[in-house]
């Protein structure tokens, strides 16, 4: 089905867009940032701002780019000098009563309000004479404040619990320069996707209590990842200082999340930053009562010789949280065995977006349920432990174990590759420090079968290595040929043994992924 | 209840409870409740029954309480802070306890070319009201500012509780007030 | 007539004929008065016949904007399936309006029947009449009247044997003089804060309940049940010269004159004759400064403007200002000018629904400074910041209420300048303190 096109000439620069769109969208394609406050593409438009009112020709006055939908052969003029004005005074309008607090607002550096007074506001006030409007900080929900001075009564907000989480929490309450973003005494903002709004505010009125003086936005490295936090896969940016995560944020991916995550994802993230962390391989030497520290080349040669040695059962037990890569090269790594391979899966409450078709906080908390179930593990969790009593050779793939499965575990050989150490893993024959889904690039799939790319967001600790990387040198040791270099490398590989992989590359995934088709049952490896 | 209106006119049922916040009793029980629900099939949705149900709630309770304000909430399936951002927007809902007379003084233009400013005046002093928005010591009146009541003709209009009362003057107020105990 | 006074010869009294006169209230006292002839007929006549009619008529809307009623009522889609509704939008807060006001109280009957013909007109089973809610007696003078009508089957399934349903229900605003504004009355009717919606979608394709809907005004259609009584040529030659501006106009006069009332007059009527005959003039001793001639928020006239102003919609333009809703306030040389517009300014901060960032920010920015410059404490440079902020405030926002507030102030600078200049020089007293 073909879409009807619209050319219209915006600043200067043709396009041709489908019938419908807003001018402000199809500005964008022209290379044109309508500045702009209540309009967002996630939300509905209410044109309340007036600061994205452009020049169109022939009408009678400025109209606003986020409702006016494009004409053919418009022509539009967004940086005209009646334009111009009118944004200028729009931002005039929007600082009289503003606090300029700027110094101590959380939002200051990716604040809009902050950055088009600087593009094209007036240098000085007019309005030097009169005291400005206050009103207290409010306590809006478990993350959320509100600092009421600082709005500029976009609406987003309200906009987005109404019509989005269906769950009218806030409102506009008064009316003249008197509203405000008000919320019922009796009510909470504390809907399962409430933290949103914090980014959906343009400024620094709606503010996270958890980031809340953390660090200054132009401090922080961005790095583009996805959420591990269910098999939703939403994609989020991983916000650094001085590689510590100080915050995670969804990133637009109109497929998957559009521009949202949900609390439970977002607040799910100190683990990343965890100080106990295991630094160096450790290996017990026979008849040595402890594991001591040694090198890669040491380490490695030790996996490779105990996994060509184990002529019986091998039993994985890996975290729902590796990556494709992790999980397809370790189970590679013991391929020729008889192989029990499986990941936990915790299970939560789901919470849905209503809003947006087929988002929501899924009951599987795992991020990598459908990669992990494509290159060969199940999630008989319990059937897996079991079989680890009679198994020749046990590998724990950053898999926590809770105590009580400790202790159901056999008596066989193990190998644990993990992020963090904990004390009963003394008994292991090997003990390989692994990077965490923050410290390195990999892939998931999520549940509609989309493969998504995360990149790394800080550096690993000490010597601690990706386990595709572990299990692919432990393979070269024994003979294998064709060592992947990067992860890149490593992704690219697995469509040698999984057809529905087959040709892909991080360039094809870009940073949006793509859907795969299924596998067959039977046709893997 | 009559066949076309909606049946939640100025002063319908209004005066015996209004002063008493009594949550226990609830708004929407008994005659009032058949008023709301005999407007429910005027209209395609119940949130179009907000500002009726809002009067009613008013009716009974003298103001529109967070008790109040939530019964309205749930008797038309919205929430609470939906209906308080409606609240807040209309003017003739008090969002907080008034005075057993409510008097709206027009002093927008029109009016105040005609002298409402000594009719404010001589209300506030004579209710004992003292400043706007302020109740009187004996609980009796409210005074507040009113933007024009669309009766320019007459000035100066002013409206206690329901009753609208054309061409006030300061020489007549201690009259008018004598009829409102 | 110039109710609450005897009515002048020079007034034409159709829809003022029966202010005052009580009897006209009952449904049998309005047939009496040859009520309800107008709705027979149009029930007889095709809806697409009636709108003819109407457009035939000239008849404007009154509530302000001065639309043609015929060609609004023929934007209603046909035949498309969905419920229309009619709204009649008795929401009048215009200051210096009051109008509507006394339509509803003495010919409840007369807007009750053109609500019956503007349904079949426009394929509506539905009118909904959204009263102001501080118009307390009006609306148990209508709702007395709307039940009446029901009894009569003037109104309900099956209006007078024609087999149409016409439902008339009354709505009670709750003040918000922005519900006037028609989008935002149908945002107040579905239950929402009174705001003011982009366009489009136009109410005929997306109104209330995002059906088609049309929204007119008391006066409009009181008016209709005359017209199409004594028939659509008739109303068109109520007209001085200007063919445009066709039929009667209540011009509700207030302020200075020495007998404010309704004055009901054909369209053309000089607007010196107005006020100097009719309106018996200024009180003794005073002569005349200035006159809002439509409503609070059109500019100024001088009294030069007004004497040679004809009292039409065109003719009002022409001399600097609008007709509007036809809310006349005039002001004698007794008046702080600049007192009064800072008090409009106030009155459009106090209203101002919030929405859009000029009119929330700049009502409130203007009144200030006018009160600024009332208080003594002006700068020479306020005059030029007061014009750029109107600018500022004009023709951007989604409604007209932000324009409406710099309308007064423009004017009043404009053609005023000297009383805000007696202010910076101090050579007026300041008569606020500042806060």
């Amino acid at each position: 089905m073909t879409q009807e096109l619209v050319n219209v000439t915006i600043d200067g620069v043709p396009v041709s867009v489908p019938k419908g769109t807003p001018i402000i969208e199809a500005a964008k394609q022209a290379g044109v940032l309508v500045p702009h406050y209540c309009y967002h593409p996630s939300l509905p438009a209410p044109a309340v701002c007036r600061m994205c009112l452009v020049e169109v020709e022939k009408a009678p006055k400025l109209m606003p780019a986020c409702v006016t939908t494009v004409a053919e052969g418009q022509v539009v003029h967004c940086n005209s000098a009646t334009a111009k004005k009118a944004r200028e005074s729009v931002l005039e309008f929007l600082l009289i009563n503003h606090p300029l607090d700027c110094p101590i607002c959380d939002q200051a550096g990716e604040c809009e309000l902050q950055d088009y007074v600087f593009q094209e506001g007036r240098a000085s006030t007019r309005y030097a004479d009169y005291a400005k409007r206050y009103n207290p900080v409010e306590d809006f929900g478990p993350d959320v404040l509100y600092v009421a001075n600082r709005c500029i009564l976009c609406t987003r907000c309200v906009r987005f619990m109404e019509d989005v989480a269906d769950a009218a929490v806030l409102n506009v309450s008064e009316r003249g320069d008197r509203a405000f973003i008000g919320i019922d005494p009796a009510q909470r903002l504390d809907h399962p996707w409430a933290g949103n709004v914090v980014d959906l505010c343009p400024v620094g009125s709606l503010i996270s209590k958890d980031f809340l003086h953390k660090a200054r936005a132009w401090d922080l490295d961005k790095s583009a990842s996805v959420c591990p936090g269910c098999t939703q896969g939403c994609n989020i940016m991983i916000d650094t200082r001085d590689e510590v995560v100080v915050r995670l944020r969804p990133r637009a991916n109109l497929e998957v999340n559009r521009h949202f995550m949900c609390d439970v994802g977002r607040m799910d993230y100190r683990w990343m930053n965890r100080g106990d962390r295991i630094e160096a391989p450790l290996v017990r030497e026979a008849g040595s009562p402890r594991l001591l520290a040694v090198d890669w080349d040491r380490a490695l040669a030790r996996l490779a010789e105990l996994v060509k040695g184990t002529t019986g059962k091998v039993v994985l037990l890996a975290s729902g949280r590796s990556s494709l890569e992790a999980l397809a090269w370790v189970r590679r790594l013991v391929a020729a065995q008889s192989i029990t391979a499986a990941i936990k899966v915790p299970i939560g409450e789901a919470a849905v977006l209503p809003g947006v078709p087929n988002l929501a906080l899924r009951r599987e908390r795992v991020p990598n349920l459908d990669g992990a179930k494509l290159v060969g593990y199940t999630t008989e969790w319990q059937g897996a432990l079991d079989a680890t009593r009679s198994s020749a050779l046990t590998i724990l793939l950053d898999a926590a174990l809770e105590e009580k499965e400790v202790k159901q575990l056999g008596g066989g050989p193990l190998v644990v590759l993990s992020t963090v150490h904990e004390d009963w893993y003394d008994s292991a024959k090997l003990v390989l420090p692994l990077t965490s889904m923050a410290e390195e690039h990999g892939t998931y799939i999520n549940r509609d079968q989309r493969v998504q790319r995360f990149t790394q967001a800080k550096a690993a600790p000490g010597m601690a290595r990706a386990a595709w990387w572990i299990a692919a040198e432990a393979l070269a040791l024994n003979g294998t040929r064709g060592t992947p270099s990067s992860a890149a490398e490593a992704f690219a590989a697995l469509g040698a043994w999984i057809p529905s992989l087959g040709g892909l590359t991080y360039a094809d995934l870009g940073l949006t992924g793509r859907i795969i088709e299924p596998t067959p049952a039977g046709s893997r490896e | 209840m009559t066949a076309g209106t909606a049946g939640v006119g100025a002063g319908e049922g209004g005066g015996v409870e209004a002063h008493h916040d009594a949550p226990h009793v609830p708004i929407f029980a008994g005659k009032v409740k058949e008023r709301l629900d005999a407007l429910f099939p005027k209209y395609p949705t119940k949130q179009a029954c907000l500002l009726p149900a809002l009067w009613m709630a008013q009716e009974a309770r003298g103001w529109i309480s967070p008790g109040a304000l939530t019964e309205v909430a749930a008797v038309l399936g919205l929430t609470p802070a939906y209906v308080r951002g409606v609240v807040t927007f209309y003017t003739m809902y008090h969002t907080h306890p008034v005075g057993r007379h409510f008097i709206q003084v027009c002093t927008t233009s029109p009016c105040h070319l005609c002298g409402s400013d000594d009719v404010l005046t001589a209300l506030l002093r004579e209710t004992g009201c003292g400043e706007l928005g302020a109740t009187s010591a004996d609980g009796r009146f409210t005074v507040i500012e009113v933007e024009c009541l669309g009766a320019c003709g007459f000035p100066t209009p002013i409206l206690i509780g329901d009753d609208f009362i054309e061409s006030v003057t300061p020489e007549r107020i201690s009259g008018i007030l004598q009829g409102y105990k | 007539m110039g109710f609450p006074h005897p009515s002048h010869p020079k007034e034409t009294p159709v829809l003022s004929k029966y202010f005052g006169d009580a009897a006209a209230r009952s449904f049998r006292g309005w047939v009496e008065r040859g009520g309800y002839e107008g709705l027979k007929k149009a029930l007889g006549m095709t809806p697409e016949a009636v709108v003819e009619e109407m457009k035939a008529s000239g008849l404007r809307g009154r509530g302000g904007a001065g639309f043609p009623t015929g060609l609004k009522w023929s934007f209603m889609p046909k035949d498309d399936g969905k419920p229309h509704y009619l709204v009649c939008n008795a929401d009048e807060s215009e200051p210096g309006t009051f109008k509507d006001r006394e339509i509803m109280r003495w010919t409840p009957h007369a807007l009750i029947e053109g609500c019956a013909v503007g349904c079949h007109a426009i394929g509506a089973e539905c009118c909904y009449i959204y009263i102001r809610g501080e118009f307390t007696e009006p609306w148990h003078v209508m709702s007395a009247a709307v039940e009446e009508a029901y009894a009569h089957n003037a109104l309900g399934e099956n209006v007078f044997g024609s087999g149409k349903r016409i439902e008339v229900v009354l709505h009670r605003g709750a003040g918000a003089y922005i519900c006037g504004e028609e989008t935002a009355l149908m945002n107040s009717l579905e239950g929402k804060r009174g705001n003011p919606r982009i366009k489009p979608p136009f109410p005929a394709q997306a109104g209330l309940f995002a059906l088609p809907t049309t929204i007119n005004n008391v006066e409009t259609l009181a008016a209709v049940p005359h017209i199409l009584t004594r028939g659509a040529a008739w109303y068109k030659g109520l007209c001085l010269g200007n063919p445009k501006s066709t039929g009667t106009k209540l011009i509700s006069v207030c302020g200075h004159v020495m007998r404010p009332g309704n004055y009901e007059i054909t369209l053309g009527t000089p607007m010196k004759e107005l006020i100097f005959d009719m309106c018996g003039g200024m009180r003794p001793g005073r002569t005349l400064k200035a006159v809002i001639p439509g409503g609070s928020s059109v500019p100024l006239m001088t009294p030069e403007e007004v004497d040679q102003c004809a009292t039409d919609y065109e003719g009002i333009v022409a001399c600097g200002s609008m007709l509007g809703s036809g809310g006349m306030i005039v002001m004698d040389d007794s008046t702080d000018i600049v007192y009064e517009i800072y008090r409009l300014a106030k009155f459009y901060a106090h209203e101002s629904c919030a929405q859009c960032t000029q009119c929330r920010e700049g009502t409130a920015w203007t009144t200030k400074i006018l009160a600024r410059i009332l208080s003594g404490q002006g700068k020479s440079s306020d005059l030029d910041l007061l014009l750029d902020l109107s600018e500022n405030m004009t023709g951007k926002t989604i409604c007209v209420l932000s324009d409406s507030c710099a309308a007064p102030i423009v004017s009043g600078i404009q053609k005023f300048r000297a009383d805000f200049e007696a202010y910076l020089s101090r050579a007026t007293a300041p008569v606020l303190a500042l806060a």
